[in-house]
């Protein structure tokens, strides 16, 4: 009788913890329709100082062809994408230009690749192509953490009382 | 209840109640401390190539929010250097207490208790971090200050005071300790009772008490109560994590206060290091400039201003909704505790961001640890610019939310409603949501 009972609680424990893996899963995974805009042909200058890009930011949609143009005003930066296999190097008061198709979407950072100074570490810009919906699943996510906080907690509280019972 | 009590198994039992382990990895960490300031002091000013550098702000800083505080607490100042020739001259020992120690061992002043001042440098650390970050030299100085000061602390004043009270880095794990698996508590409470000697309390560098531990936030997980109690009175638990936070326990003001410092740091870290935005970086690189101190103004404000008045805000409209009874301070005190899980995740998720992709720097500074071109392991130049991917990031969100979740829980395991959770989980969200734009937006 009594193992019984434990194993009810422990069923009861856990399909609520299964319906959260689930939905979590759900969240992380499911496929989303592809944007259907037309690929363009998009350029973009960007000037590298210590320690900054300018912009900062590039919005791009996915499939474009990327023209990036990196001049340098100070001393030798690079520029490379992360997750792109992509990398500019321009040296002081110098550009280079080079041409890529944006086809993974999400925010990319891209890095000063050439030790430049100090800070260089953290010289950082970002570059997004197409909506961010890897941080849309990420609030979805947060809420459900928050939902599955309150069913843990019920879920805990009942059980107590149960056993006490 | 869910313990595991290290102490009854004979194996780990004899390795925590020996000196020995301890001894030899703290003379590792402690050479290895020496070694860090003679690289930042005489070796390459590059920081990339700088084993300070690289040592101190990867590797051991990742470590620590990765590897000491979510699976042992407080384990780090167990094998800490820093207070280490300090304790040999109060001990009057390498090893083991020889009863001629010496040092004045004044009591720290009433006044400057608690985790105010460790609060301080934290932010000091903060404002300061952009040049501590990239400067081998500077990097090595602040150890060697660090050092010299425990030292002389630890003549003045009795015991770890300036573990206690001043190390920043003890603020940061003390307070992250709670959430931490492990625990030194005593067996059976009785025993200590009818004990009238103390020996525990005598021996603690720490100046605890293990009868009347109900935090792990100011145990430096020593072992020496162990080593002397002589009724095997002490155990070593590891323990489900979060044990210390739920509705029996709550923070002190200055616990509540340093928790809010560390979000604030963790934001303004995430934005200056891993943000998108130039002009912030070389504020807060520009030390003394006018926009230092903009940056200097803006850090502050978070901290002091923006944080705190969100926070109390939360904790006002959780006193409005519940009993009668409830004050203002008693309310925050209670839920000041969730800044424990939000902030230790959050930590973590920003390591992982950070790090991560530092990583490829390791190896080389092994390789060549003073930047003169040595090449001892082969790894020489072979760092990487290094770049965060799909799994990082998605590592990060799930910390966060985890983070958001714990946070949530404990809310409201504490609330005597989950009306009066409300509120501080909506905070919570406010800090989570931030620190996913920050870190993945
Ligand atoms: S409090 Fe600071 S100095 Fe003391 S042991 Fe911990 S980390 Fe080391
Ligand atoms: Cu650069």
């Amino acid at each position: 009788m009594k193992s019984d009972s434990v194993l009810k609680n422990l069923v009861k424990k856990n399909w609520w913890i299964s319906l959260i893996v689930l939905l979590a899963l759900l969240i992380i995974f499911i496929p989303l329709p592809q944007s259907q805009n037309d690929a363009a042909d998009r350029h973009f200058q960007v000037e590298a100082s210590m320690f900054q890009f300018i912009p900062g930011r590039i919005q791009v949609n996915q499939g474009d062809r990327i023209t990036l143009e990196l001049i340098s005003t100070d001393v030798v930066h690079g520029l490379s994408i992360d997750g792109y296999d992509f990398e500019l190097i321009a040296d002081p008061g110098q550009s280079q230009t080079a041409t890529f198709i944006a086809n993974k979407t999400g925010v990319f950072r891209f890095r000063c690749s050439i030790a430049c100074g100090n800070m260089h570490p953290f010289m950082i810009g970002k570059l997004q192509v197409g909506p961010n919906w890897v941080l849309v699943r990420g609030i979805i996510l947060g809420v459900l953490a928050v939902f599955a906080a309150f069913l843990s907690f019920r879920q805990s509280s009942h059980i107590q009382k149960s056993t006490v019972s | 209840m869910n313990r595991v009590d290290l102490t009854r198994f004979p194996k780990t039992s004899a390795l925590l109640r020996s000196r020995w382990p301890q001894f030899l990895l703290r003379a590792v960490t402690l050479a290895g401390f020496v070694f860090t300031i003679l690289a930042g002091l005489f070796g390459s000013v590059v920081g990339s190539h700088n084993f300070a550098i690289i040592f101190v702000w990867i590797a051991w800083w990742s470590a620590l929010k990765l590897f000491f505080i979510p699976f042992g607490g407080r384990s780090w100042c167990s094998i800490c250097p820093i207070p280490m020739p300090g304790e040999w001259m109060q001990k009057g020992g390498l090893f083991s207490p020889s009863g001629k120690g010496f040092g004045l061992g004044k009591r720290w002043p009433k006044k400057l208790r608690g985790n105010w001042l460790q609060a301080g440098g934290f932010l000091l650390i903060g404002l300061f971090g952009a040049v501590t970050l990239t400067s081998a030299r500077v990097t090595a100085l602040i150890l060697l200050f660090i050092i010299i000061l425990a030292f002389v602390l630890s003549l003045v004043f009795e015991r770890r005071s300036f573990c206690n009270y001043l190390c920043p880095i003890g603020g940061f794990t003390g307070l992250y300790a709670q959430a931490g698996p492990v625990e030194v508590r005593v067996k059976e409470k009785q025993v200590c009772a009818e004990h009238s000697e103390k020996t525990c309390y005598t021996a603690c560098p720490w100046g605890q008490y293990p009868l009347a531990l109900k935090s792990s936030a100011d145990c430096g997980l020593c072992m020496e109560c162990l080593r002397v109690c002589p009724s095997d009175n002490i155990a070593v638990n590891l323990r489900p994590w979060g044990s210390d936070l739920g509705p029996k326990s709550k923070q002190s003001l200055d616990e509540v206060f340093l928790g809010l410092v560390m979000l604030a740091s963790v934001l303004v870290d995430s934005a200056v290091f891993l943000g998108p935005w130039g002009q912030l970086k070389t504020a807060a690189y520009e030390i003394g400039s006018l926009s230092w101190l903009g940056f200097a103004g803006l850090f502050l404000f978070v901290s002091f201003g923006v944080l705190p008045s969100l926070f109390s805000t939360a904790v006002w409209a959780a006193t409005k909704l519940g009993s009668a009874k409830t004050t203002f301070r008693k309310t925050l005190m209670n839920y000041g505790q969730v800044l424990v899980p939000l902030g230790l995740m959050a930590w973590i998720a920003f390591t992982v961001s950070f790090a991560f992709v530092k990583f490829s720097y390791v190896l080389p500074v092994i390789s060549d640890p003073f930047g003169w071109g040595w090449n001892l392991i082969g790894f020489t130049g072979k760092a990487q610019v290094g770049q965060s991917t799909p799994f990082s990031i998605w590592i990060q969100i799930l910390l966060l939310c985890v983070g958001l979740f714990w946070a949530s829980r404990v809310a409201n395991q504490i609330s005597e409603t989950s009306k009066q959770a409300f509120p501080i989980i909506t905070f919570s969200c406010l800090f989570s949501a931030g620190m996913l734009w920050l870190l993945i937006g």
